[in-house]
């Protein structure tokens, strides 16, 4: 397939799954704002919901403080942050646009419907609560139609693993983004392990990558930080840690590769860290520092990116 | 202006034949219903996302078409004679084509004066002596008819570069089959759905000599932001065959590739929505990003086929049109079957005075104007459009040509005040490939939603119906 379709596909993706994770940052920012002082401590959330988001730094060109109405305008609504989720749903309809021919009526039918909804209902932002709460969920609601039609219409060839490849990239890298900024509240050694503010916090995390009853399920114990940060990290069976994205990324990069005949260096690199993630355990990550785990390990997926790229993109 | 022809009614109250079983239809139907398949048509048109851009405008102007749900019917005899007179007039252009950029015969025959050609902007001297795949240059061709009464269908314009509108032809079919499948049941309605598959014959026969047996189509795009966009992807995909931006491609040893996820693979056949001017850099106008550097040797290497062939506005420049008959004749020795309109060549003095004194009469067009931009529609302009027009007229006389206004046809249409007439042109689409010329039956219709008017443009407030050849 061309080069640019791939490309174009690639980053389809990456753009719908980039807007379902902000709006459930905000979901998840909003139930823990909703709570008393005293359960959230002093930490401003809508200022680690920008950092989550990774444009902390072009927030706060345009606005001073970061309180909700802020954040939530700058996240969802608007023009100038270019990862906002109008900008998100703009770009993967113009890549839809460009790319027609390879997706499926029905994926286009999900983004094109979406994009004509973005312009009719909510053109103009959102101005209550509740108003607010149907936007995120008409943003979660198009992803999954967006995946799910990708999922069950596609046909099983290059298109469709170049798709896979910008999905599971990017969720990757938000949900190594939500550690990074979180990373702190899961330490052990915190003082107020145990406390109400820390219970918020992890089920917040696990909320913005709708992992909450899937704890539950895996571990049925309360809630304990290093089990959270294990889930997130090397639990295979959820899909949204990093061991699941990277299961999925190795395996869409050798469909591709046997597909052409030919290995390379993204086939390599991918399965050095998906690898790395197997032969880890979560002691040998707090020793070694999770904060540092998890840079190095944003820094590695992003590489991962280029690497594709270069290989098939341009 | 005379009355103009209506496809339905006899004067007198009768009905025509092809309408009849419409007619008892309409009856039948209650207005609310018809309503609100009208609405679910606009619908079903947004979501698909068939929309065009319009120049000139803000942004974020993707518009709808709009679509009228009555169809355009004509009798198998009706387009039987029409098909026959597009095959002549495509097979005639085809041979005036090659014949301007080779032995020019009918330049000495004094048919069609030297200037014109060798003046005129869309004559490309690149093409002299070129050889072309299978001496094919126009492999689609836009023939737009009116009709004046019911036994002349008249050639307004024969679109030889890159006609467009053909997906609206197969659109609107799918619309009405889905819409209206009580209303097919009554007619046996030719199909046209297979415009595709021929279309990629066509342009697989015309592959170069030095392609494999399985020659490798692609299509041209300027991109996203083309006003034809949808119609280009479109294509693509009923083709099956990649829809590739100038940047897609690269010239290497005078060969086409395109890029892919596995490298570069050769390209035989462009299918090119792209204009000459911008095709390649290096021979064209060197500012164009929508091209393909190099593009214009391999195809004088003879390793590429541009369909349609570079230089093919010569032939419907608006200016030679007014050659045509004369062109029919001295190629195929025939009568023309279609008509032309009567031409004013404002180019030859005895011409441009008359048109002078007749603006207020005539369409004005420009020569080598399109889509309904820069003309002059005498009886609907005010006293100073005309005499703005005048003074453009006099400064460049050989820039324009004039017509008189024509009482197109009408159909049925939908208004808001129930059914009523508008005008209505038909754009068929003709397809010559290397052995032979196919035509789906059928066309775009294009109908002046506002009523007296005759501009049927998209950009100018046009709609579109489905046209129906009955296979009796």
């Amino acid at each position: 397939m061309l080069s640019r379709t791939a490309e174009n596909l690639y980053w389809l993706a990456r753009y719908v799954e980039r807007a379902e994770y902000l709006a459930r940052t905000i979901d998840a920012t909003l139930r823990v704002t909703a709570l008393p002082a005293a359960y959230i401590g002093k930490t401003n959330e809508w200022d680690s919901a920008l950092l989550t988001a990774g444009v902390a730094a072009s927030f706060y060109q345009k606005y001073e403080e970061a309180n909700e109405h802020n954040v939530v305008d700058y996240l969802s609504f608007s023009v100038d942050n270019p990862s906002s989720i109008r900008n998100c749903i703009e770009a993967a309809r113009l890549n839809s646009r460009s790319v027609r021919t390879a997706l499926t009526s029905e994926m286009w039918d999900t983004i094109n419907s979406a994009w004509i909804e973005l312009q009719e209902v909510w053109s103009k932002g959102t101005s209550t609560r509740e108003d607010l709460a149907k936007f995120l969920r008409f943003v979660q609601e198009t992803s999954l139609r967006f995946d799910g039609s990708a999922y069950r219409t596609m046909l099983r060839n290059d298109a469709y693993w170049f798709s896979r490849l910008g999905l599971h990239l990017e969720r990757a890298d938000n949900t190594a983004r939500i550690l990074d900024v979180k990373y702190h509240v899961l330490l052990p050694e915190e003082e107020h392990v145990g406390g109400p503010l820390d219970f918020y916090q992890w089920s917040s995390i696990l909320r913005s990558v709708s992992a909450l009853t899937a704890y539950h399920w895996v571990y049925r114990e309360t809630l304990k930080p290093w089990l959270v940060a294990d889930l997130l990290i090397l639990n295979g069976t959820l899909p949204r840690s990093l061991a699941s994205c990277y299961d999925n990324l190795t395996r869409n990069l050798d469909q591709i590769g046997v597909a052409y005949g030919r290995q390379g260096p993204a086939q390599r690199h991918a399965r050095g860290i998906r690898n790395r993630l197997e032969h880890s355990n979560m002691n040998d990550i707090f020793q070694h520092g999770v904060h540092e785990f998890i840079q190095e390990f944003i820094t590695d997926n992003s590489r991962l990116g280029e690497i594709i790229t270069k290989q098939y993109l341009i | 202006m005379a009355v103009a022809f209506d496809e339905m009614n006899i004067p007198g109250g009768d009905l025509r034949p092809a309408y009849q079983e419409l007619a008892r239809w309409l009856k039948e139907t209650p207005p609310e219903a018809l309503e609100y398949r009208r609405q679910e048509a606009e619908l079903l048109f947004r979501r698909i996302g068939i929309t065009f851009a319009v120049y000139g405008e803000a942004e974020s102007t993707e518009r709808l078409i709009p679509f009228d749900v009555i169809p355009r019917i004509m009798s198998g005899k009706e387009w039987a004679l029409l098909e026959k007179g597009l095959k002549q007039r495509v097979r005639a252009l085809n041979m005036f084509l090659r014949d301007i950029y080779h032995g020019r015969d009918i330049l000495r025959a004094e048919i069609v004066p030297d200037d014109l050609i060798f003046q005129n902007p869309v004559f490309r001297p690149e093409m002299n002596g070129q050889q072309v795949p299978h001496d094919v240059y126009v492999h689609i061709a836009g023939i737009d008819i009116v009709r004046v009464d019911a036994n002349d269908f008249i050639v307004l314009e024969d679109n030889a570069r890159t006609p467009s509108g053909v997906s609206y032809m197969l659109e609107n079919r799918e619309i009405m089959m889905r819409l209206f499948p009580d209303l097919f049941a009554r007619h046996r309605v030719a199909p046209v759905e297979r415009y595709p598959d021929e279309l990629l014959a066509a342009l697989r026969s015309v592959a170069p000599l030095s392609a494999s047996s399985e020659p490798t189509v692609a299509l041209l795009t300027p991109g996203v932001y083309n006003s034809a966009y949808y119609e280009h992807s479109f294509l693509a995909d009923k083709l099956g065959i990649e829809l590739v931006e100038g940047r897609d491609l690269i010239v290497k040893n005078n060969e086409v590739f395109m890029r892919t996820t596995e490298g570069l693979k050769r390209v035989d056949v462009i299918y090119r929505r792209v204009d000459d001017d911008f095709l390649d850099p290096l021979t064209f106008r060197p500012d164009s990003v929508l091209g393909v550097p190099g593009l214009m040797s391999a195809y004088a290497a003879g390793n590429i086929t541009l369909a349609n062939a570079v230089g093919t506005g010569i032939a419907d420049d608006k200016a030679i049109y007014s050659y045509m008959p004369d062109i029919v004749k001295f190629y195929l020795g025939e009568e023309p079957i279609l008509k032309n309109v009567q031409t004013w060549r404002c180019r030859e003095p005895k011409d441009l005075a008359y048109v002078l004194d007749n603006l207020s009469e005539l369409v004005v067009k420009e020569v080598h104007g399109s889509g309904g931009y820069g003309m002059l529609i005498g009886p609907a302009a005010t006293k100073a459009t005309i005499e703005a027009f005048r003074e453009k007229l006099k400064r460049e006389p050989e820039g324009f040509i004039a017509q008189p206004t024509l009482a197109l046809s009408t159909c049925p249409t939908c208004t808001a005040s129930g059914l009523a007439p508008r005008h209505v042109d038909l754009r068929p689409f003709v397809l010559t490939g290397s052995k032979r010329i196919t035509i789906v039956p059928g066309g775009l219709t294009r109908v002046a939603l506002k009523e007296g008017s005759l501009v049927v443009n998209s950009s100018q407030g046009g709609g579109t119906k489905d046209t129906w050849i009955l296979d009796e």
